[in-house]
């Protein structure tokens, strides 16, 4: 179980170091949610994992949402989930990112964990992380161009299956 | 050493760190005979490296993984995991299934503890709710997970013996899985895809005089256990080929995101199970292994004392469950109603179809929430959002697996080929898993 807010100081520190960055933090059923601006990304998790009373040292997660059919503005938003092996501290950031400017700063820099991860939802939902050294398809053939965890994308695909591959792919 | 022999060996690791090249070079010397045979040193720098592609058609993959290796005679100059052959899109299925069909999903992931999945995600669900469900079934979901457990390190530790020529090990272990999947079909109706638990509860209880025949198996179990640790332990073969190899330290470990096992053996002592207790863990007596090495032999070890531990644990679930009682929760939005009372009244008739019907299902309140489980792999987490409907809007699974396998490079860049199949037996590596 994670820990109550009254003894998790992570919300006060981001606030006290980030101020008018940090956008929202939510708190459902024990989970600690910490909504941030994706251009100060970088920043912020380099805080948290270095600051020695936070050191959310694990990345456990990482996704995004696509919040077409929730009304949710911007369109897409990056989630990470951060785990702290010294606290036992659990705490998930989220990162807005509109649909015109589907791009974020890659994480592998402080996590080699985020390599795949980014790479899975790059492919996934089309979101680019600038700075990762190798965005390529992960679980998709190469000759695949959609992205199919796109809401706008349908269950059965759009005929992809009929498509016969070309050879070598 | 000629200048020619010297651009040839910079064309080869340019692509490659400094430390990989230093680390290939001092494996070679080590792999001669005597100290510093110039001719033979000489004869591997001439070499020309060699693409081979390993899988996803191959035994030792225990799936369909694939990796493209660059290879230097035996040692592994490059490796490239390439995942994905048995991407199904459980996710982009999650989005448009409603919670308990989903639940027949996640059977097909990790398909060697498929109850584990199946726990997994309703305990996230539950989680969701806001909801515990009845002791009874929490024991049930213990020693039900448990026993997934040591069939899954059976299977792991079979199969990564038979991959370093252990032959019997393999056979030993095979039937002692056989036995756990004769309980499974005896409980759940089904060997592999179990689908055993619902949102709220279980799918029935357990048949009668079930609770014997666990105790049963895990007595002569212990039997069978010493034989394989016997078999094993102290064997130099099986030594040589795991001690040393796939080495990682523990801040790396983190770094890569390595859990379960794999990070017991590093020194890590993180175990879900003890460090944020669901279901009754808190109740129980059990000791968490942890190594030191964090080698492939390491997390064997680890492995094996897991199953000790889970043995005890299973018995102490025994002991400790109430003897009857429900095991669903008693809210008609959440659990079906029985068959009587479907069939006999117009309630009941109600109740089901609200839940089973199209369009309608569990009423969820609108949130999101991310669970982790201490599967036999690793941390195996779900982040559920719900709209508050019967659907999810998204069902995000972290499965261990994925994360260990894109580790391959690291643990196996400058070792041998055969290495790099006692690494992948190591991390147990599951493609249902990691491809999704």
């Amino acid at each position: 179980m994670e820990k109550n807010s009254s003894d998790n100081p992570t919300v006060d520190k981001l606030k006290a170091t980030f101020g008018s960055e940090i956008l929202k933090t939510e708190m459902f059923r024990n989970q600690l949610t910490v909504i941030v601006k994706r251009e100060r990304i970088t920043e912020i998790m380099k805080f948290l994992k270095d600051d020695p009373e936070l050191s959310y040292d694990l990345l456990v997660d990482l996704t995004a949402v696509d919040g077409l059919t929730m009304d949710m503005h911007p369109r897409f938003q990056v989630v990470y989930h951060l785990r702290s092996m010294q606290f036992g501290r659990r705490v998930r950031i989220k990162a807005p990112v509109p649909e015109s400017d589907c791009k974020i700063a890659s994480m592998s820099s402080l996590w080699q964990t985020a390599n795949w991860f980014e790479r899975e939802t790059f492919e996934m939902y089309g979101i680019t992380f600038e700075g990762h050294p190798d965005l390529r398809r992960l679980l998709t053939p190469e000759v695949f161009k959609d992205y199919p965890l796109r809401k706008d994308y349908p269950l059965r695909g759009k005929g992809e299956r009929e498509v016969i591959l070309p050879e070598g792919s | 050493m000629s200048v020619e022999n010297l651009e040839q060996i910079e064309s080869v690791f340019a692509s490659t760190s400094d430390e990989l090249k230093t680390k290939v070079k001092d494996r070679q010397k080590k792999r001669l005979i005597g100290e510093d045979d110039e001719e033979s040193i000489q004869a591997w720098q001439k070499s020309d490296t060699m693409v081979l592609n390993f899988g996803p058609q191959h035994p030792a993959t225990h799936g369909t993984l694939r990796m493209v290796m660059e290879l230097s005679g035996e040692t592994i100059v490059k490796l490239d995991p390439s995942p994905g052959y048995l991407h199904t899109g459980f996710e982009k299925l999650g989005e448009n299934y409603t919670f308990n069909q989903f639940i027949a999903v996640t059977d097909r992931m990790n398909y060697l503890s498929p109850l584990s999945n199946n726990i997994g995600f309703a305990e996230a669900a539950e989680r969701l709710l806001g909801i515990d469900v009845p002791l009874r079934a929490q024991y049930i979901r213990v020693i039900q997970a448990e026993l997934s457990r040591i069939a899954d390190h059976l299977v792991s530790i079979g199969t990564h013996a038979l991959d370093l020529g252990a032959f019997t090990v393999f056979l030993y272990a095979f039937r002692q899985r056989e036995f756990i999947y004769d309980l499974f079909e005896i409980s759940t109706g089904s060997r592999l895809t179990t689908s055993y638990t619902r949102i709220g509860g279980l799918f029935r209880d357990f048949p009668e005089g079930h609770e014997q025949q666990i105790k049963g198996w895990c007595d002569q179990f212990r039997i069978v256990f010493d034989q394989i640790e016997g078999l094993l332990n102290h064997n130099k073969i099986f030594q040589d080929r795991t001690q040393n190899v796939g080495k990682i330290d523990a801040k790396t470990a983190i770094n890569m995101g390595l859990t379960g096992p794999g990070l017991r053996a590093c020194g890590i002592d993180y175990d879900i199970r003890k460090d944020e207790p669901y279901l009754v863990y808190d109740r129980l007596d059990f000791v968490v292994p942890v190594g030191n090495e964090g080698d492939v032999f390491e997390r064997y070890l680890v492995r094996m004392e897991e199953m000790k531990q889970s043995c005890n644990m299973i018995e102490q679930c025994l002991r400790d469950m109430p003897k009857d009682g429900p095991v669903n929760v008693d809210d008609h939005t959440i659990s079906l109603p029985n068959k009587s009372r479907v069939y006999g009244s117009i309630e009941g008739l109600i109740h089901h179809f609200k839940i089973i019907m199209d369009q309608h299902g569990i009423d969820m309140p609108k949130g999101e929430v991310y669970h982790a489980t201490e599967a036999p792999n690793g941390e195996l987490g779900w982040y559920i959002i719900s709209d508050g409907k019967g659907v999810p809007y998204k069902v995000h699974v972290r499965p261990p697996s994925f994360v260990h396998f894109s580790m391959m490079p690291y643990l196996c860049q400058g070792g041998l080929v055969g290495d790099a199949v006692a690494v992948l037996g190591s991390l147990n590596v599951i493609a249902g898993e990691c491809d999704r």
